[in-house]
């Protein structure tokens, strides 16, 4: 079948995974935070379908699967935590967030 | 389907990067969701029209919704919004841009070594997928509703409003939490 | 019997272990006989020994005995062995029947004194550590007793520690051995190293094979292990400490510092004849270094005060005349010297120790007199040892072996005129500052309340050393005489199975007869001399002192050695300490500290509970890992 090759389709889950890393590194809100991780882990999906693409293989498809469980389980479970730190503390702001400093 | 390739992919990438610099947080969540639907696009050019579709009903459909629900809970309001603003001033973005080029050159000058495989993509369909979930896959799958379960329980506890629950002790604390003090 | 040899140093070793563990809990009496039967019954071994040797055909001898394997690393294999030849058999005869005595000595001259046990704990140690030094096979083993009787000695002499200079001539007396032991141990190394082996019979085969006369390493090992025997022996450069040690108790500077450890140097050359027969700038070294010693302390004992200082430098000097006869290959001669000076030296000793307790412990010999009435005994001994010194003619040991020495001086290969002359006019000085110290301490009229009242008290245990000590100091000559006194050669030939006879230049009997008529001269001089000087007209020396204070002076002290090695060493070394005084070294090491408290302080720094922080961590870890992964073997 034609298509384009899988090495763009790696490039791009690389270029969004930088993307997503950038934003992790830079935003102080932690709702950007969480929403950059899931940028980081739906690039890391799209390399898996990639590589399944590449294959002729249901792996590919079946671990972009998993993945989706997983982010779908930690995004609820990450977003009560931020509702619970907002009635705490207020603010959604990471850098108030640093009692575990040495 | 090459153009429908680039182009969805050039979709993605423009509209992570706008998620990535909005200061309005359902702004960034609505480009995401772009963002989401490009990748979607991108699945199907790909052959992986199943995981196109759960690209579409679960990632987008589920997970950001769930996004937008907690913002719209927070109603951090608009001075949140002018805060965001102070704390991306082009100077912050200089080290995290350094960083992530850095990995994406990294990765990219590994993709470019290999050796060109010239396998072209094979479309593999939802019959395939549902076969190996229900076959060599099936602890993963049990595994994998397991940790759903985790999530859901976790996500309920502490999600919880104690407020109404309480039977008085607390007196004094009326009209929600003051906020703790910060450490 | 010779099976029995390992328990001749075995005994006296434990003796110490029996008395390091117990002793606190002993009383006197069972300590002596501890310490001083232990030393006794190592005699009657050494006794048993020597005539299992005689009665077998003579092949029995040298006989060697492995106690068991020590080292066994690289190329150096050590081991726990015993060596028992004609040299080490007289050794341990010596030390071993003259060390009983003098403990049987101290039993009754310790005795009611703070640390008794103490005493005899460290005197049984000492005996252990130089019969294993004089019996050992293995120049490590030898080492071993080298290092043991340098530890006794500084034991002993600090024995009355609660004085702090007794504490200071102890530390004296062991640095300046220390560095005699230093360069002795660094001479070891070109031995073991070329030669292949520590075992002494083996090394000097070896040697003899391996080396020309005039070998650089062969000079280089001797004049090394002569810098270990100089500092042992209390020869010049190092003799500074031996006077001080008189700071010990009387039995002390008898067996230690008279009659056995500083004879250990000699022994030494003596045992490395070999080595040093292939070096003969280290032999001319050894000759240089006994004539000059025994003038220089012979100098020196003219002019003290101090009655053991001046058997101190009395043994410095007779310790140079051993080894003049070292240096002109007079083997046998200086352990015949050896054999008499242990005698009458250790005789003088115990003697001086009965006048000092007469005196209450008064050591000044100017404040004695006319102590030959009121102290019989210790006038009697002293008269014979201090005779045997002077080496009266033909009725003392000391002539005979003296007479022996200057012998050779003149006549041997390596000999030479002066170093005659050195030594005749020692045996001069010799004559004259021990019947000086005589006719001071026992004649004349009593100087001060303490010798008017000076009273005898000596038991049978410091009687029977004394007097046995007195015989020998009279007989112990006559087993080897000149040729024209009666050519005994018994002790020549005893000897001659380790120690080869001296090459002599064979001069004429004319010369011989000179040389021995000098001797006697000289010896009889010195008598006169000091008779002159001390009885008939004692206002003399005074004068002649008072004209010459300053050299006197500078006499008494030793030639200002110590002075002069303190303005040399001691304080450019201070002054360097004072300029180090902030170390640099240690500067180095606070450098360290203060890096790693520097990293420290930006490594906690780095944990500051940010988690954008981690992640640009996890972030940039991760990009350097796939960095290294990928190109880092390129």
């Amino acid at each position: 079948m034609s298509g384009p090759a899988p090495e763009w389709g790696l490039a791009v889950a690389a270029a969004l995974l930088a993307l997503g890393l950038a934003g992790v590194l830079v935003r102080r809100n932690v709702i950007f935070i969480l929403m950059s991780v899931e940028i980081m882990l739906n690039a890391g999906g799209l390399a898996a379908v990639a590589a399944g693409a590449r294959w002729g293989q249901a792996d590919g498809q079946i671990l972009f699967v998993l993945v989706l469980a997983l982010a779908a389980a930690e995004v609820s479970v990450g977003l009560g935590l931020i509702l619970l730190l907002h009635r705490r503390f207020g603010t959604v702001d990471a850098d108030r967030f640093s009692e575990m400093r040495g | 389907m090459d153009a429908a390739f680039f182009a969805a992919s050039a979709i993605a990438l423009a509209a992570t990067v706008m998620a990535i610099t909005r200061t309005d947080a359902v702004h960034a969540l609505l480009y995401f969701i772009v963002s989401l639907l490009g990748v979607a696009v991108v699945f199907y050019t790909l052959g992986a029209s199943f995981a196109a579709v759960l690209e579409v009903i679960i990632y987008a459909g589920a997970i950001v919704v769930l996004f937008v629900f907690v913002v719209m809970m927070l109603n951090l309001g608009r001075e949140a919004a002018a805060r965001e603003r102070g704390w991306l001033r082009p100077a912050m973005w200089a080290g995290p841009s350094l960083l992530a080029l850095l990995l994406f050159v990294e990765i990219v000058a590994l993709l470019a070594a290999a050796a060109p495989s010239h396998a072209g993509i094979h479309a593999v369909e939802a019959r395939q997928v549902g076969a190996a979930l229900f076959g060599p896959y099936l602890l993963a799958v049990e595994l994998a509703s397991m940790l759903l379960l985790a999530g859901l329980v976790g996500a309920y506890h502490l999600g919880r409003d104690d407020r109404n629950d309480r039977d008085g002790r607390n007196s004094g604390r009326a009209g929600g939490h003051a906020p703790g003090r910060l450490p | 019997m010779l099976p029995w040899l390992w328990t001749i140093p075995a005994l006296p070793f434990a003796g110490f272990l029996l008395l390091v563990l117990t002793g606190a809990r002993l009383r006197q009496r069972a300590a002596a006989w501890i310490g001083a039967g232990s030393v006794g019954l190592a005699f009657l071994v050494a006794l048993a020994v020597a005539a299992a040797a005689a009665a077998g055909s003579g092949a029995t001898l040298p006989y060697s005995q492995t106690l068991g394997r020590w080292i066994d690393a690289g190329g150096l294999h050590a081991a726990f062995s015993l060596y028992l030849d004609a040299l080490s058999l007289l050794m341990i005869l010596v030390i071993s029947g003259v060390g009983f005595l003098i403990h049987l000595y101290s039993v009754e001259y310790m005795s009611g004194e703070d640390g008794y046990c103490r005493f005899f704990c460290c005197m049984n140690l000492f005996v252990a550590s130089m019969l294993v030094l004089v019996l050992a096979r293995d120049l490590l083993f030898l080492f071993l007793g080298w290092e043991g009787v340098g530890l006794c000695s500084y034991l002993l002499i600090g024995f009355w520690y609660r004085d702090p200079r007794n504490g200071a001539a102890a530390c004296k007396a062991f640095i300046v051995t220390r560095i005699g032991d230093a360069a002795m141990a660094v001479g070891l190394f070109p031995l073991f190293t070329r030669l292949g082996t520590s075992d002494i019979p083996a090394l000097a085969q070896a040697a003899g094979a391996q080396w020309m006369r005039g070998d650089a390493a062969a000079v280089a090992a001797a004049m090394l292990l002569l810098g270990g025997a100089v500092g042992k022996s209390a020869q010049l450069p190092l003799q500074t400490w031996l006077p001080d040690a008189m700071a010990g108790p009387t039995p002390v500077s008898a067996l230690i510092h008279a009659a056995t450890m500083v004879t250990a140097g000699v022994y030494l050359i003596a045992r490395l004849h070999a080595l040093y027969d292939l070096a003969p700038l280290a032999e001319a070294a050894v000759a240089v270094i006994g004539a000059s010693t025994l003038l220089l302390a012979g100098c020196s004992a003219l002019v003290q005060t101090d009655i053991k200082r001046v058997l101190a430098y009395s043994t410095i000097s007779q310790i140079g005349y051993m080894f003049l006869a070292l240096g002109v290959g007079a083997w046998q001669a200086a352990m015949f010297h050896f054999l008499t000076h242990a005698c009458f030296k250790a005789l003088l000793f115990l003697a001086a120790g009965v006048v000092i307790h007469a005196m209450g412990g008064e050591q000044n010999i100017l404040r004695m007199g006319g102590l030959r009435r009121r102290l019989p005994l210790a006038f009697w001994s002293s008269l014979v040892g201090g005779a045997s010194l002077a080496a009266l003619p033909l009725i003392t040991a000391g002539f005979y072996s003296k007479d022996l020495i200057l012998w050779f001086a003149w006549d041997s290969q390596r000999g030479a005129q002066w170093l005659w002359l050195a030594g005749w006019t020692g045996a001069l000085l010799t004559s004259v500052y021990t019947f000086r110290m005589l006719f001071l301490v026992f004649f004349g009229a009593p100087a001060s309340e303490q010798s008017r009242r000076a009273a005898e008290h000596a038991g049978p245990a410091v009687r029977i050393p004394l007097l046995v000590l007195s015989v020998l100091s009279i007989v112990a000559g006559f087993v080897e005489t000149p040729r024209l006194l009666g050519n005994i050669t018994l002790f020549s030939r005893y000897i001659a199975a380790a120690l080869p006879d001296t090459v002599t230049r064979a001069a004429s009997p004319g010369m011989e007869a000179a040389i021995e008529a000098l001797a006697i001269v000289a010896s009889l001089g010195g008598l006169y001399a000091a008779f002159t000087l001390f009885i008939r007209r004692p206002q003399l020396p005074r004068r002649l002192a008072e004209r010459a204070a300053g050299l006197v002076r500078w006499w008494r002290s030793d030639w200002a050695m110590d002075a002069l090695y303190d303005a040399v060493l001691v304080r450019p070394y201070v002054a360097l300490a004072r300029i180090n005084r902030r170390d640099v070294v240690d500067a180095f090491y606070d450098g360290v500290a203060r890096a790693a408290a520097v990293a420290h302080g930006a490594l906690s720094r780095s944990e500051n509970g940010f988690l954008r922080w981690y992640a640009a961590g996890l972030g940039a870890g991760a990009v350097i890992l796939i960095a290294i992964g990928t190109w880092g073997r390129t």
